[in-house]
């Protein structure tokens, strides 16, 4: 009885894996295939090539994939959305948790109320606002939609902070220690885990959002590979399928690595973010 | 009687003081005796007098009329000109700053106001009086973030309340070629009562909610499931059936998307292939209305899952063992000690975890815009799919349609919703945390 309810179980737990790994790894098969249909008889590849690699980074005629351009693309974006990001947050968190002035109470309510706001809702406004300031298709447009809302998010940081210990600060300020000389050396270097994680959180959002970047950029040579890789399927309708799942492995790589080295702040960050208040 | 007396006669001062504020900001503090406190309060007042009438007057009428002229042609001698004219998107930009700046004026005043009757109230209790303040650091370190949300999460959320009013829409009112006018709830009304409009509005709002019930339920039960298999006793290795569970939430959302979509194609797509492969007919997995429906909740079961089950299995790791020990010792069976610990546990520690992902879902933008992108399209809809949520729809309406006005006010009533359901999420976790059944 108790044996048979544990092989079930195995098995259950086989076909959840399957699932979940199906689709990457057929992603991963397909981007190998020679050829370039969606359609194949076999799962796994009877010829294998890595034309599809070298032919993402080569200019061809009859179509304009410039996939090299886009990685840079959002490889700036990100990187720099990363940092601006990061610093407000970081700056926010902690004058929040060390300083206790005026208006205080009031404005942490006003970020608790505009951070549950979610921010595509003003889509139209910005799209309006951007189209007025001749900002629409350009790069700048997006980082800033990027980073000028990340003071919103800055509760996991600011708990973080607020496990400092102040009698560290309070020697500090007795051996003369200006603000700013507080922040950089005595702050700063104890929290690394929570600055990584702030800065790998930024990154990952700006890789891999959608909304915004086809929202602001236009030209092809200006898109990120989410509008990209987007626009393979949208324009060649499946016909380049192959190409697209190296696109797919090359975008896929850097986030999953990120992300399997930040799983253990995941579960903080989730409910961090559903007790915060 | 002496007492009210002495407490009329000690409200005196403080009165005068704020009654002297009223007047002129700074007048009261002078009165105080604050001196270098009433000098920037009174310079204060005259340059927000000045600003405010000679420079941003024209901008807060301009925010009132949107313009009066469009381009148009102009005689100059004997051959017309195109004038451009008033530009209506641009002088409602300028008016909200403008009127932006006046509140930050008026908020200076009130405030005066309000210190100087604290301050007079003081002097006359013989109280000490705190000067200006002098730590202007966290200031500086709130500048640059404060100035972030405010131009690009505050100002937009006005903008948007504000274009909701009016009906900016092509074609007949897009600037510069012509006037934008504020035309009060007649969006609105369009949107609630005008057959065109409201079918595609009521039609997506249901099927949104629909879906969000539906994409929160199966994940939510889905994750405690599938965490509660991993967690048996007697299922080894726990780590690598947690690591690879976990593998669809690790590649991008978008990427998964956009492979599932190609995976589900009716023709070529390796699902339907299997099913030719058992002499089935393979199905219209994006293409069919029910389908498409179930095809979105299915694939989002797929993302969602691994999300609750890491949650979950977080939970499970924080039972306390005792509950269970003392469950033994009273000769549960594990049937009970399931229903009576781990399943009331769960619960209560991810309630407030639903509720977000409920508010979650009702925008879940990637899921539905990347994989069928609103389609089966339908005659019945104004601009929207059949699967289209409220927000896809307002994408489409803001990128493609250029229906400001209409995406203003969904994204409007959206709002409303969400904030219900955010004030709600708000007071549960407050009562959480004043609850002590769990510890």
């Amino acid at each position: 009885m108790k044996r048979s309810k544990l092989v079930l179980s195995y098995v259950l737990l086989i076909l959840i894996g399957c699932a979940a790994l199906y689709p990457a790894l057929w992603t991963l098969l397909s981007s190998f295939r020679v050829g370039n249909s969606l359609f194949s008889d076999t799962f796994i590849p009877q010829h294998w090539t890595l034309d599809h690699y070298r032919d993402l980074f080569r200019d061809r005629a009859d179509r304009s994939i410039p996939y090299a351009t886009w990685y840079w693309n959002t490889l700036k974006v990100a990187t720099i959305s990363m940092i601006l990001g990061t610093l407000i947050q970081l700056l926010t968190a902690y004058a929040f948790s060390r300083f206790r002035f005026k208006g205080r109470k009031t404005m942490l309510t006003v970020v608790l109320i505009l951070g549950m706001f979610p921010g595509f809702l003003a889509i139209t406004a910005l799209f309006v606002i951007f189209n007025m300031l001749n900002l629409l298709d350009t790069q700048w447009a997006l980082i800033i939609v990027y980073s000028a809302g990340a003071a919103l998010g800055m509760f996991v940081a600011k708990g973080f902070f607020d496990t400092i210990p102040r009698s560290l600060e309070e020697a500090a300020v007795i051996d003369g220690a200006s603000h700013m000389k507080i922040f950089t050396s005595i702050i700063l270097p104890l929290s690394r885990p929570i600055v990584t994680y702030i800065s790998l959180t930024t990154f990952a959002g700006a890789w891999v959002d959608f909304i915004f970047a086809r929202m602001i950029l236009r030209t092809p040579e200006k898109w990120t590979l989410a509008v990209g890789l987007w626009n393979i399927i949208d324009a060649y309708n499946s016909t380049e399928f192959t190409l697209f799942a190296a696109g797919c492995v090359l975008v896929a790589i850097p986030i999953t690595i990120l992300f399997m080295y930040t799983q253990r702040f995941l579960v903080d960050g989730l409910t961090a973010g559903a007790s915060k208040g | 009687m002496a007492l009210r007396k002495e407490r009329a006669c000690l409200k005196r001062h403080a009165m005068s003081a704020a009654w002297l504020s009223v007047l002129f900001a700074g007048l009261g503090q002078f009165y105080n005796k604050q001196h270098k406190k009433a000098a920037m309060l009174l310079l204060t007042h005259a340059a927000g007098i000045y600003i405010v009438a000679a420079q941003l007057f024209p901008y807060l009428e301009g925010l009132m009329t949107l313009g009066d002229k469009g381009r148009h042609f102009e005689k100059k001698g004997k051959i017309s000109v195109m004038v451009e004219g008033d530009h209506s998107i641009f002088m409602m930009i300028h008016g909200v700053l403008a009127a932006l700046v006046v509140l930050v004026f008026l908020l200076i005043y009130i405030l005066n106001i309000r210190d100087a009757y604290r301050v007079g109230l003081r002097i006359q209790q013989g109280k000490e009086i705190h000067g200006l303040k002098n730590d202007v650091f966290p200031w500086l370190l709130l500048a640059l973030p404060f100035l972030g949300v405010l131009f690009f999460t505050v100002m937009p959320i006005i903008f948007t309340s504000l274009i909701a009013f009016t009906n900016y829409a092509s074609p007949n009112h897009i600037p510069p070629k012509n006037l934008v006018d504020w035309v009060g709830f007649a969006t609105f009304h369009k949107l609630f009562n005008l057959n065109v409009w409201s079918n595609t509005f009521f039609g997506v709002l249901t099927w949104t909610i629909i879906w969000a019930i539906l994409a929160t339920v199966t994940c939510y039960f889905g994750g405690i499931l599938v965490a509660l298999l991993v967690n048996q006793k007697g299922i080894k290795f726990k780590g690598f059936w947690r690591m690879l569970f976990i593998i669809p939430y690790a590649i991008p959302q978008f990427v998964s998307l956009l492979i599932m979509k190609n995976m589900l194609n009716e023709k070529f797509g390796p699902i339907n292939a299997y099913f030719r492969a058992f002499g089935l007919e393979g199905l219209p997995w994006l293409n069919d209305p029910f389908w498409a429906k179930f095809s979105v909740v299915v694939v989002n079961m797929w993302i969602g899952i691994p999300v609750s089950m890491v949650l979950v299995m977080g939970i499970l790791t924080n039972i306390s063992k005792d509950l269970y020990e003392a469950a033994d010792v009273d000769g549960a069976s594990a049937w009970m000690k399931f229903r009576n610990i781990t399943m009331p546990y769960i619960l209560f520690a991810t309630a407030p975890l639903l509720i977000t992902q409920f508010t979650g879902n009702i925008n879940n933008f990637n899921v539905i815009f990347l994989l069928t992108g609103g389609n089966p399209a339908t005659m019945d809809y104004n601009n929207a799919g059949r699967t289209d949520l409220l927000v896809t729809w307002l994408y489409k309406l803001t990128l493609d349609f250029n229906q400001y006005n209409i995406a203003a006010a969904v994204s409007i009533l959206i709002f409303l919703f969400i904030a219900t359901m955010a004030i709600l999420v708000y007071t549960r976790t407050k009562s959480f945390k004043e609850e002590d059944m769990i510890q």
